[in-house]
């Protein structure tokens, strides 16, 4: 082992050049981020280093931290929902999703079947969005750098789509409370499908690329293990504890937007490796396709907001011929909508876990409290368990099998 | 002719190829990769990226030469120089073609005819890791470090297998002397089978072929052994630290070991320059042949051009008379004995150039201890008993 110069330590971190080893050696502290290829953004984690083995790792989040939660308390109810696309900006649609139920139940507003399904065709395509991203880099991270781009393919036409119904690529809000911002547009059905008849290919391609491939499996078999009790103590939600074995998904267990009119499965496996949750998220991304299928093709007729006078914006055009439909539009653009005061809470499965907006109202037009349940920052809880011990390339596919969004760990 | 001019003009000929080509290689690789990976790759700079090379040689030259604080300046700017200056010379002793009559002067196509070429060349590549040790060591930085530690561990593991299995086609050819080598590879079985060492001999070389490609992609630092610089672990290894002419010759030290292996492996199990079928049957006339498809390919291909791709109506139809004249250059009967072995030789390294490529566009990287493992548990043994067995079969021959 090198020499280290006690001046190139990193401030912050004062246990480790001191311990002497059995071999004469000194243990190396190794700072990896917030800039490194691999962290997925800008989380920070030290690493006390023997040799290649990690034996302690310290995960130092904060880099991204942008106060939205503190921010959600001088917004009205109906703009906080532009934030929730700000947080975790691979699942916009679960976001908005999760924040806009527990508003609705404080409003006791009742949704046109036409918006829930659409809720549902949305959110299932940013959980397509989100896994393609999540295939890429971490297969980009074991090395395999074609995948990235192939997966790039899917997101740009998710993108595409995205575009298609809100106007916007990335920060969507498409989602509003009372229903959704926009009626779908011509030719949805035409390009929905056509992404969704092709997917099942290409995840096939991956498929090929990746599942028989020795050095993949290699890299991924037995790698990142932590038992189900480990996983269930941390707090762990989503893709990572399917893949330890327990049947455990929201939109099965507490069906919200009507999911329970949808027919899909859980895909669930044991090993609880990367591989594992590669398969999870692999077979996720095919059943979110079926999901898909399946709302546009049952697609009910009808409004596509809630019938809520003082919450949603009336039409374009009952706002220029009817006075009550203009003062209804004034009070909510100046002031916006009073919620009852009361709290609620309402899970999501996003594509990372169980998201939860925790509302609390104290009857005026802006939230009193916002508190965001993040999946990235439930699962990201894990690290140390999944690095220590392990060599650095095992802790690398680890960290990516995680699948976390800095943006959602500080928000 | 007097023996130094020889040499210089050889040598100048030899080294302005070889930088071009080196560059260039560059510019196929990120064409290639780019289009494996669904994106057009350089494209700005000149027509289809093809100055790219250039504007990079431009820019790395230029840029400023940081060293970082706490680094041994001296080591630190040897490494870089040492890497470039082996992997240079390796080529010094690689041939490209038989004995040909230039203006009456008799000479080889080659800079230095060494009897042990194949050892020579095994003693520099394995020296090459001392470029990247010393590099990675010199930065005082610990991705860097551990990006060399990872290197000379990898080359340790590698060398021995190479070494094993360039012994079995040796005992095949009888000699270290790669000019001899390639003349021991001529004739055909049947008159159409290439006595090839990969096809030929009493045993073919085909899972030594197989081994040495494999060490040799670790030799030369490329994926799926790409450890020393693994970007997703280390950022960039043993050069993270490195900027400007200091990370240039890095690059270029990987690059010309890329050739240099692929030229080995010509010269060792592909014949050399020898074609693929014998002359008798037509095999002179796949150079121009392939050449004048490549120009109607441009020219048919200029009519077509889509209105963003301004610069196709000029530059394919230039590039296809560039093609129609080197093809029609191998027909001219002085240089027909110069172009035929060269036009074969080069083919096949950039063969297995292109799969070197290929091979990074797919799959993914080894970790440390596995690529270990792969090296001392399957490699090694594979090696031996396939060195055992070609002896036999030799000693049982004679």
């Amino acid at each position: 082992m090198n020499e280290i110069d006690e001046t190139t330590v990193p401030s912050g971190f004062e246990t480790q050049v001191t311990e002497n080893l059995a071999g004469g050696g000194r243990r190396m502290v190794l700072n990896m981020g917030p800039q490194h290829p691999s962290t997925h953004g800008v989380l920070r984690i030290l690493l006390e280093l023997d040799g290649e083995i990690i034996q302690k790792a310290e995960p130092d989040i904060g880099f991204l931290h942008t106060g939205i939660e503190k921010q959600a308390e001088t917004l009205t109810w109906q703009q906080v929902v532009t934030l929730t696309d700000r947080m975790d900006y691979l699942s916009n649609m679960a976001n908005n999703l999760a924040y806009v139920l527990p508003v609705e139940k404080l409003l006791g507003i009742e949704i046109p079947p036409k918006a829930q399904w659409l809720r549902v065709l949305l959110s299932e395509l940013s959980r397509i969005n989100s896994h393609a991203v999540w295939l890429g880099t971490h297969a980009l991270d074991l090395g395999a750098m074609t995948v990235f781009f192939y997966c790039f393919r899917e997101r740009e036409d998710i993108l595409r789509l995205f575009e298609m119904f809100s106007g916007q690529r990335l920060m969507t809000s498409y989602i509003r409370i009372g229903g959704v911002a926009l009626e779908p547009p011509r030719g949805w059905e035409k390009a929905v499908g056509r992404f969704v008849d092709g997917l099942q290919e290409k995840i096939d391609e991956y498929e090929n690329l990746l599942n028989t491939n020795p050095i993949f499996l290699q890299r991924t078999q037995k790698v990142g293990y932590l038992s189900l009790e480990q996983l269930l103590d941390i707090g762990v939600t989503g893709p990572m504890i399917r893949a330890a074995g327990l049947k455990w998904d929201i939109r099965k267990s507490e069906p919200y937007s009507s999911y329970e009119k949808f027919d899909f499965d859980i895909p669930v496996y044991n090993e609880s490796d990367v591989y594992a949750r590669f398969r999870v998220r692999l077979e996720e991304m095919r059943q979110s396709a079926r999901i898909c299928k399946q709302a546009m093709e049952g697609m009910p007729e009808g409004a596509w907001k809630a019938d809520a006078p003082k919450v949603v914006l009336p039409d374009r055009e009952k706002m220029k011929t009817q006075m009550e439909a203009l003062i209804y539009h004034f009070k909510i653009v100046t002031e916006g909508f009073r919620v009852p005061a009361g709290e609620a809470y309402v899970p999501v499965e996003s594509p990372r876990g169980e998201i939860g907006f925790y509302a609390v109202s104290d009857g005026t037009s802006k939230p009193y409290r916002v508190f965001m349940r993040t999946p990235s920052f439930g699962n990201l809880q894990c690290l140390s368990a999944l690095f220590e011990g392990k060599l650095i390339s095992d802790s690398i596919a680890a960290l990516g099998s995680m699948d976390f969004v800095l943006g959602d760990v500080d928000r | 002719m007097n023996f130094f001019l020889l040499s210089l003009i050889k040598t100048g000929l030899v080294a302005f190829v070889l930088l071009t080509t080196l560059a260039y290689l560059q510019w196929i690789e990120r064409k290639v990769l780019a289009h494996i990976q669904l994106r057009p790759g350089p494209y700005r700079v000149g027509p289809h990226g093809l100055l790219q090379p250039l504007a990079d040689v431009v820019k790395l030259a230029t840029k400023e030469g940081v060293i970082p604080g706490n680094a041994n300046v001296f080591f630190f700017l040897f490494a870089p120089f040492f890497a470039v200056t082996l992997a240079l010379t390796s080529i010094s002793v690689i041939p490209f073609g038989p004995e040909i009559e230039v203006f009456g002067v008799k000479t080889n196509m080659e800079l230095t005819g060494v009897n042990i070429g194949v050892l020579f060349i095994l003693a520099l590549s394995s020296l090459g890791v001392y470029g990247i040790a010393i590099g990675g060591w010199a930065s005082n930085s610990k991705y860097s470090l551990m990006g060399g530690l990872r290197s000379s561990a990898q080359m340790i593991s590698y060398e021995l297998p190479m070494s094993l299995a360039i012994a079995a086609p040796l005992l095949l050819v009888n000699t270290l002397n790669f000019r001899d080598m390639v003349n021991a590879q001529s004739g055909y079985w049947l008159g159409v089978i290439p006595k090839w060492n990969v096809f030929a001999g009493p045993f073919p070389q085909f899972f030594s072929f197989l081994i040495f490609l494999i060490a040799a992609f670790a030799e030369t630092n490329r994926v799926p052994f790409d450890l020393p610089e693994a970007e997703s672990e280390l950022v960039s290894g043993f050069h993270t630290e490195y900027s400007s002419l200091g990370f240039a010759a890095f690059f270029m030290a990987e690059y010309a070991n890329m050739i240099t292996v692929c030229s080995v492996a010509t010269l060792l199990y592909l014949g050399g320059w020898q074609p693929l079928w014998p002359s008798s049957l037509g095999s002179d006339f796949v150079a121009p042949l392939i050449h004048f498809a490549a120009a109607g390919m441009l020219f048919y291909h200029a009519g077509q051009t889509v209105k963003s791709r301004t610069w196709d109506r000029f530059s394919f139809p230039a590039f296809g008379v560039i093609f129609l004249v080197v093809g029609a250059l191998f027909l001219v009967p002085v240089l027909k004995p110069i172009l035929i072995p060269l036009f074969w030789f080069v083919g096949k390294v950039g063969i297995l150039l292109f799969i070197f490529i290929w091979i990074r566009g797919t799959l993914p990287r080894f970790r440390y201890d596995q690529l270990m493992r792969f090296a001392w548990t399957f490699l090694f043994p594979v090696a031996i008993v396939n060195l055992l067995i070609t002896g036999l079969l030799v000693a049982l021959q004679s």
